[in-house]
C-alpha cells in the first residue's frame, strides 16, 4: 500500500531535479520539462507524434515476436540436445558479439532499404540473447516432472502447456523484459539509418536542427509508452503467471 | 549407467509374476535396485534386456513416486484432473472425500504439507482407475501418525478399486502390515532372494502376532531383512 506513493514521489523527484538543472544551466541546449512538454503537446495535436510512435511500436512488436519465437525454438533445442548445442554454440557466440551496427548496415546493403530489412536486422540482434536465456531454461527442466507426465500418458500438447511452459515461464519473462528494452533502442538506430519515419527518424531530423526539446520530447513520449506497457501488460501478466508461488513474508 | 559414465549391472536374473488384484511389497536394502525395477516396469528405464509382460488389453499402469511430483503451478484439483485420460470426466469427489482433500482443492502444492501432497499423489494415481499401481516408498519421511493414516487409506482404496499393487519399501513392518506377499531382493547385481506370503488377516496384524512374524522373517532372511 505504501509502494505506489513512494514510486510516484520518486518520479516527481526526477522531474524536479531536471527542472532545477535546466533552470540553472539556462541554455537552449538544456530545455526544462515544461518546454519538452509543450513540444510533446504540439506534436500530439498535429498527429505527428502518434503516427511516429505507432510506426516505431509496430517495428518493435514485429522484431520482438520474431526474435522471441525463433530464439526460443533454437534455445530449447540446444538445451535439450547436446550435439546440436555443440554445433550451434560457436555461431551463437559470434552473433552475440557482432556489433548491432554491423548487422544493420549489412541487412540494408543486402536486402535494400526496406521494412523487411529493418525488422530482420533488429531480430538478428536480439535472437542470440534469447537463445542463451532459453537454453538455460531448457537445461533446467525437471526430468522428474517429465517422467510423471509420461507415466500418466500426458499428450504432447498437455505436456507442453502444463509441464514445460510453466517451467520456462521465468526464462521467457527474462528474455522478454531485457528484449523489449534492447529492441526499442536498436529500432531507433535502424530508423535513423534507413527509414523515413518513426521515432528514430524524427530524432535524427531534430538532431540536424539541434532541437533538443524535440529530441527529448520524442524520447520521453516513447519511454512513457514503454512504461505503460510494463505496468498495464507485463506486470499483471507476470503476477497472474506466478500466482502459485509461495509469497515471501 | 552412473554419472561418471561407468556402466554397472544393477539387476540380473530378476523374475517375478504378480497375481491380479494382489498387494505385493518389494523389500531390500537401500540402493539394491528396487527403484530401478519399478522404473523398468513403468517404461522409464529402457537400458535393460528382458521382458515385461502385461495382461492383454489396454492396461493402465501408474505410479506414486517417492516425491509427490505434483505440478507446483496447478491446484490440487487440476493436478488430479490433468492425469485423467483426455475426455474422461469421472466423479472424483468421493476419492477426494476418502482422502480428506475436499477443503484443499483450490490450493497450490506449495501451500500443503508433505503428508497432504502425498495424499494428492495417491488421489491422482487412483483417479485414473489403474489396473496396476506401483508405489516407490510413498510414505518415507512422514511422521509415524501420518504414515499410519495414509497406509489405512491406501488399503481402503486398494480394496475398493481392485488394483494390482507393487510397493517398494525398506520399512519391513510397513510391508508386513500392508502386503499379501513379500518379495525380498538383494545381492549385487540384485535378484529375488525370497518370496514370502503373509497369511494373516490385515486387521490382526498387530502386537505380538505381528512381532512374531517379523522375528521369523528376520531369522530366515537375515541378509535382507533387518527389522
Amino acid at each position: 500500500m505504501k509502494r505506489a506513493p513512494l514510486k510516484l514521489l520518486s518520479v516527481l523527484g526526477f522531474f524536479l531535479l531536471w527542472a532545477v538543472i535546466a533552470a540553472a544551466v539556462n541554455s537552449p541546449d538544456v530545455p526544462g520539462p515544461a518546454e519538452v512538454g509543450l513540444f510533446v503537446a504540439r506534436e500530439a495535436l498535429s498527429g505527428e507524434l502518434f503516427y511516429n510512435l505507432v510506426v516505431t511500436l509496430s517495428r518493435v512488436a514485429a522484431a520482438f515476436l520474431i526474435s522471441l519465437i525463433v530464439g526460443s525454438a533454437i534455445g530449447i533445442v540446444m538445451g535439450q540436445n547436446r550435439a546440436v548445442d555443440r554445433i550451434l554454440d560457436p555461431w551463437i557466440i559470434i552473433f552475440v558479439n557482432l556489433p548491432a551496427l554491423v548487422i544493420i548496415v549489412l541487412c540494408y546493403i543486402w536486402m535494400g532499404l526496406t521494412e523487411v530489412a529493418a525488422v530482420t536486422a533488429v531480430a538478428l540482434n536480439k535472437i542470440p540473447n534469447v537463445v542463451i536465456t532459453m537454453r538455460e531454461g531448457a537445461r533446467s527442466l525437471d526430468p522428474k516432472l517429465s517422467e510423471m507426465a509420461r507415466v500418466f500418458r500426458f499428450s504432447r500438447m498437455r505436456t507442453i502447456r502444463h509441464v514445460v511452459l510453466p517451467q520456462l515461464q521465468p526464462f521467457i519473462a527474462a528474455a522478454g523484459r531485457s528484449g523489449l528494452a534492447l529492441i526499442w533502442k536498436i529500432v531507433l538506430v535502424v530508423e535513423l539509418l534507413g527509414r523515413s519515419n518513426g521515432v528514430g527518424f524524427q530524432i535524427h531530423l531534430y538532431f540536424q536542427l539541434f532541437d533538443v526539446a524535440a529530441i527529448l520530447g520524442y524520447t520521453l513520449a516513447f519511454v512513457i509508452v514503454m512504461l505503460a506497457i510494463e505496468f498495464s501488460v507485463v506486470q499483471p501478466l507476470e503476477h497472474h503467471l506466478t500466482r502459485w508461488r509461495p509469497k515471501p513474508a | 549407467m552412473s554419472a561418471d559414465g561407468e556402466e554397472s549391472e544393477i539387476l540380473r536374473d530378476l523374475a517375478f509374476t504378480l497375481q491380479a488384484g494382489t498387494f505385493t511389497c518389494l523389500i531390500g536394502p537401500s540402493g539394491c535396485g528396487k527403484t530401478t525395477t519399478l522404473r523398468i516396469l513403468l517404461g522409464l528405464d529402457r537400458d535393460f534386456s528382458g521382458t515385461v509382460t502385461m495382461p492383454a488389453g489396454n492396461v493402465r499402469t501408474v505410479a506414486v513416486f517417492q516425491e509427490p511430483r505434483l505440478l507446483p503451478w496447478r491446484t490440487v484439483e487440476q493436478n488430479v484432473r490433468l492425469a485423467l485420460p483426455p475426455g474422461a470426466t469421472p466423479d472424483i469427489q468421493p476419492l477426494f472425500a476418502t482422502l480428506g482433500l475436499q477443503a484443499m482443492l483450490d490450493r497450490y502444492p506449495s501451500e500443503l504439507s508433505l503428508g497432504l501432497e502425498r495424499r494428492v499423489a495417491l488421489a491422482r494415481a487412483f483417479a485414473v482407475m489403474p489396473d496396476v499401481l506401483l508405489l516407490d516408498e510413498p510414505f518415507v519421511s512422514l511422521d509415524e501418525h501420518t504414515a499410519e493414516r495414509l497406509r489405512e487409506l491406501l488399503i481402503e482404496l486398494w480394496r475398493r478399486h481392485a488394483v494390482t499393487v507393487l510397493m517398494v519399501t525398506h520399512n519391513v513392518r510397513e510391508a508386513v502390515q500392508l502386503a499379501d506377499r513379500l518379495l525380498l531382493m538383494n545381492g549385487r547385481p540384485a535378484r529375488i532372494v525370497g518370496d514370502v506370503a503373509v497369511p494373516m488377516e490385515r486387521s490382526k496384524r498387530l502386537g505380538g502376532r505381528l512381532q512374531q512374524f517379523l522375528d521369523e522373517l528376520t531369522r530366515n532372511h537375515a541378509q535382507t531383512v533387518r527389522a
